[in-house]
C-alpha cells in the first residue's frame, strides 16, 4: 500500500548550489532501504525531501501513485524519527507519543491504545510518565521511534537515529529497529546512515549516494560482490577494497592483465577487442587475499610490510609495494607471526579479482 | 591534578567574595531603608538607621499638667506625676530653665524662684512644690531622656491613608500589568513568526525592529501624544486614558521584545519543531504547546525587565497619565512627597519601601525561571 517513487529528483539550493542532481528511484512496499554514503553526499536532505521538510527543486516523487511534492509532511502518511530524538522536553513520554494524535484530535480511548501498544512494543510502558531528560539515550531513542509508530505511517523515516548513542547502545538498538521491522512487515522504512555496518545489516535494499548522485541501489551483498564502480567498491566493506592500476594485455575467452612487466593474471571475463591496451584498475577486498611464497608463480603482489595491525581475530597487513604509492591491504583471520619489515608474497583466486574500466565503472556490468 | 584543583578553589574563593560583596552592596541600602520606615518619627529624626537597636538621647520639654491635681502637704503645694506617659524611658539630667536644661542630675532637688522646688527621678516621677498655690500654667521641665528603641507601623499606616500612597499604589498596579502583558503576548507572536516562519521580506522586518531599538524614546514622546490625540479624538476617546499609557509602554517595550525573545525562540533546537511539524502541527499548534512552554525562561526574564522599567517610569506616566489626584502613579507620588514633605523622613523611607515592595516580589517570584533550563533532555 506505500510504494514510493522518486522521477527525475533533484534539489537546488537558492545560490545555485546542486545538492541531488537526477534522482531516480522505486521503493516497494515493505522494503527496508538504506541510504548510505560519506558526509555530504546528500542522503539526509533526500529523506527531508521524502519527508516534506525540504522542497523538491525538480522532479516528482509520489507515495502510492499520488504526487505529494506540494502536500505538507502531516498529510503524507510519514513519520520521522530525527538523530538527535527532539522529544518534546517539557512533556512526558505518554504526551511526547500521543502528541500527534492529539492534534489529529482523535478520541481519548483511542490515543490511549495506540499510545499503550506502541510502549508495550518498545518496552516503555514503565516510563510513560516521565519526562524524557530522566531517560537514558537508548529509552529516548525508542521513545522516538514509538512516536513515529503511533501515527501508523505508511512509511517511516529515519535520520541516523543511532549516532547518538554509544558503541554499545547502537548494537542493541539496531538489534531493536530490526525486530520492529519483523514485527511490523507491510511498512516501508527508509533509513539514512553513514555507518555502512548498519547499511549491511539492516537494508534490504541500499541506495549508496555520493556528491548527489546514486552509484548504486541493491542489496547488501550484492554491493559487495558486485560493486558497480571504484567508489561504491572503496565504500563498502572494510577494510577498503585495494585497487591496483593495470594494463589490459589481452582480450578473449579470458582477459589477461599487466600488473608489472613480469607479472600477469588472468580474468574469467570476456571483454570487446577495443579494450586491448587500455588502462585498467584492479581491485581485490583485503580479505580475498591468500598467503604465498614469493618464488611461486601465482604471486600477484610482493612488497614489504609497513605495518601491522593486530586486532585478535584477524591481523591487517599494509604492503609497500612497486606498483602504486598507496599501500595495499591484507587481511588474514588469526595471529601471525609476521613482522614489520618482512617480505610478503600475495596471491588471490581469479574470481574474487574486480576489474574497472579507468573512467571507474565496472567492466562486468 | 593536585595544581589544578587548588586554583579552582582559589577562583571559587574569589567568586564567593566578589558575591558576597555585591549581595552587600545591593542589601544595605535596602535594609537601611526598610529599618527607617519602621522607626518612630522622632528617633528617626535625630540618629541614623544603623544605631536604630541602640537607645536614643532626647532633649525635651515637658510642661505640668493644668494646677487641678495639686495637693496640699503641710504648708507646701505639690504637683505629682510622671514625665513619660506610655514608654520606659529614663531620664538623665534634668532642669527648670530653657538656658541651663541639664543643670541637674537625677534625684536631686533644684530650687527655683519663689521657694519653688523640683524633683525629678531616673524614672521620671516628678514632684514640683510651692509654698503658695499653683495658678495658671503648668511648670515647665527640661531633661535629657534616654528613649529606648521603638519600631512602629504608624509612617505606613499614615502615608498609605492621609499621603494618598494607597491609591497610586493601585493606580501603578494599573498601568503596570497590561503594559507587561500586553507587549510580551505580542512578542511572543511576532518572535516565533520571526525565528521559524519563512516568509518574504524576514529579515528586512528583523532589521528593523533592531533599528527601532536605538530609537530614543524622549524623541518619540511627543510626537507619540500628538498622533495619539489626533486618533483618540476622531474616536471619542480622551487624551489621558490608562489605555494610552498601555499602549505607550507596549510601543516602547516591543522592539527589545521581540529581538530578545526571536533570540531566544531561534535558539531552541530546529528538530523539535520539525520534529512537530511532521507530527501534523500547524503554526499555532507548535507556538502554543512546544515553543511556549520551552521560551517560559525567556518570557519570565523578560517580564521582569518590562516590568520593573514600567513599574519605575516617570516621564511616560507624566506625558501619557494626567497628574490628578486620581491617576497618579507611584514615581510621581514620591516626587510630589519629596517637594511637600521633604524633611519627613519617616514619609518618604515608608513611601519608598512601599515601592520597591512589588519589584522585589516579582523578581524573587520569577528568578527561578531565570535560572532553570528548561531543555535538558530534548537533544542528546
Amino acid at each position: 500500500m506505500a510504494d514510493l517513487t522518486l522521477t527525475n529528483v533533484k534539489k537546488v539550493y537558492a545560490n545555485s548550489v546542486e545538492v541531488l542532481r537526477d534522482i531516480n528511484l522505486d521503493i516497494k512496499q515493505g522494503e527496508f532501504i538504506v541510504f548510505v554514503g560519506p558526509s555530504g553526499c546528500g542522503k539526509s536532505t533526500l529523506l527531508r525531501m521524502i519527508s516534506g521538510l525540504e522542497d523538491i527543486s525538480a522532479g516528482t516523487l509520489e507515495i502510492d501513485g499520488q504526487v505529494v511534492n506540494d502536500i505538507p509532511p502531516a498529510l503524507r502518511g510519514i513519520a520521522m524519527v530525527f538523530q538527535s530524538y527532539a522529544l518534546y522536553p517539557h512533556m512526558s513520554v505518554y504526551d511526547n507519543m500521543a502528541f500527534s494524535l492529539q492534534i489529529a484530535k482523535e478520541n481519548k480511548a483511542n490515543i490511549d491504545k495506540q499510545v499503550r501498544k506502541a510502549a508495550e512494543m518498545l518496552q516503555l510502558t514503565p516510563y510513560l510518565d516521565r519526562l524524557p531528560k530522566a531517560l537514558s539515550g537508548g529509552q529516548r531513542q525508542r521513545v522516538a521511534i514509538g512516536r513515529a509508530i503511533v501515527r501508523r505511517p505508511k512509511v517511516f523515516l529515519f535520520d541516523e537515529p543511532l549516532s547518538n548513542l554509544d558503541a554499545a547502545l547502537r548494537v542493541a538498538t539496531r538489534m531493536e529497529i530490526a525486530a520492529l521491522k519483523e514485527k511490523m512487515p507491510e511498512s516501508t522504512m527508509i533509513y539514512v546512515t553513514h555507518d555502512q555496518v548498519e547499511a549491511m545489516t539492516l537494508a534490504d535494499r541500499i541506495v549508496l549516494l555520493s556528491n548527489g548522485n546514486i552509484e548504486q541501489v541493491g542489496a547488501p551483498l550484492e554491493l559487495y560482490e558486485q560493486p558497480a564502480n571504484v567508489f561504491v567498491a572503496k565504500f563498502i566493506g572494510s577494510p577498503a577494497m585495494n585497487i591496483l592500476p593495470v594494463t589490459i594485455n589481452k582480450v578473449g575467452s579470458q582477459t589477461n592483465l599487466a600488473i608489472d612487466a613480469t607479472t600477469s593474471v588472468n580474468l574469467p571475463l570476456q571483454l570487446d577487442k577495443k579494450e586491448e591496451g587500455k588502462k585498467a584498475q584492479l581491485g581485490i577486498r583485503p580479505e580475498d587475499f591468500t598467503m604465498t611464497a614469493l618464488h611461486k608463480n601465482d604471486v600477484l603482489i610482493s612488497g614489504e610490510i609497513a605495518f601491522v595491525e593486530a586486532l585478535g581475530e584477524s591481523t591487517l597487513f599494509h604492503v609497500k609495494t612497486e606498483l602504486h604509492d598507496e599501500l595495499v591491504i591484507a587481511k588474514f583471520p588469526g595471529v601471525w607471526d609476521i613482522q614489520r619489515g618482512d617480505a610478503l608474497a600475495l596471491a588471490a583466486p581469479a574470481e574474487k579479482l574486480h576489474l574497472f574500466a579507468a573512467d571507474g565503472n565496472n567492466y562486468s556490468q | 591534578m593536585l595544581t589544578s584543583s587548588s586554583k579552582k578553589s582559589s577562583l571559587t574563593w574569589l567568586v564567593h567574595l566578589s558575591v558576597f560583596l555585591l549581595v552587600l552592596i545591593w542589601t544595605i541600602p535596602t535594609a537601611g531603608l526598610f529599618v527607617s520606615s519602621i522607626r518612630d518619627k522622632d528617633q528617626l529624626s535625630v540618629s541614623g538607621w544603623w544605631t536604630a537597636l541602640a537607645s536614643s538621647e532626647q532633649k525635651v520639654v515637658y510642661r505640668t499638667p493644668v494646677p487641678d491635681s495639686q495637693i496640699q502637704e503641710a504648708d507646701q503645694y505639690v504637683l505629682k506625676g510622671n514625665l513619660f506617659a506610655d514608654s520606659n524611658a529614663s531620664v538623665s539630667a534634668f532642669g527648670f530653665s530653657s538656658l541651663k536644661p541639664d543643670a541637674f542630675v537625677v534625684g536631686s532637688t533644684a530650687t527655683m524662684k519663689k521657694g519653688k522646688t523640683l524633683t525629678v527621678q531616673a524614672n521620671g516621677d516628678y514632684v514640683v512644690t510651692s509654698p503658695v498655690p499653683f495658678t495658671k500654667r503648668g511648670q515647665r521641665i527640661f531633661y535629657t531622656a534616654d528613649v529606648p528603641p521603638r519600631f512602629t507601623l504608624d509612617n505606613y499606616r499614615e502615608v498609605l491613608g492621609s499621603e494618598g500612597l494607597a491609591k497610586s499604589f493601585i493606580n501603578s498596579l494599573t498601568v503596570t500589568i497590561p503594559s507587561t502583558v500586553i507587549p510580551i503576548l505580542m512578542a511572543a507572536f511576532a518572535a516565533y513568526a520571526l525565528a521559524w516562519m519563512r516568509f518574504p521580506g524576514r529579515a528586512l522586518l528583523l532589521v528593523t525592529v533592531v533599528g527601532l531599538l536605538v530609537v530614543p524614546l524622549q524623541m518619540s514622546l511627543i510626537p507619540l501624544l500628538k498622533a495619539y490625540n489626533f486618533i483618540g479624538e476622531s474616536f471619542g476617546v480622551g487624551s489621558k486614558t490608562y489605555l494610552g499609557i498601555w499602549l505607550a509602554h507596549t510601543a516602547f517595550g516591543l522592539p527589545l521584545a521581540i529581538y530578545l525573545l526571536r533570540n531566544y525562540i531561534a535558539g531552541l533546537p530546529g528538530e523539535i519543531i520539525e520534529s512537530a511539524r511532521v507530527d501534523g502541527a500547524s503554526d499555532f499548534d507548535i507556538f502554543r504547546k512546544i515553543v511556549l512552554p520551552l521560551s517560559f525562561p525567556a518570557l519570565a526574564s523578560f517580564s521582569i525587565f518590562q516590568f520593573l522599567w514600567v513599574w519605575n517610569d516617570l516621564l511616560v506616566a507624566m506625558v501619557f497619565l494626567g497628574n490628578n489626584e486620581e491617576q497618579l502613579v507611584l514615581t510621581g507620588r514620591l516626587r510630589e512627597l519629596l517637594g511637600s514633605r521633604g524633611g519627613n523622613w519617616e514619609i518618604l523611607t515608608a513611601s519608598a519601601f512601599i515601592t520597591i515592595l512589588v519589584p522585589l516580589a516579582v523578581f524573587f517570584a520569577l528568578q527561578r525561571f531565570l535560572v532553570r533550563g528548561l531543555l535538558a533532555g530534548s537533544v542528546k
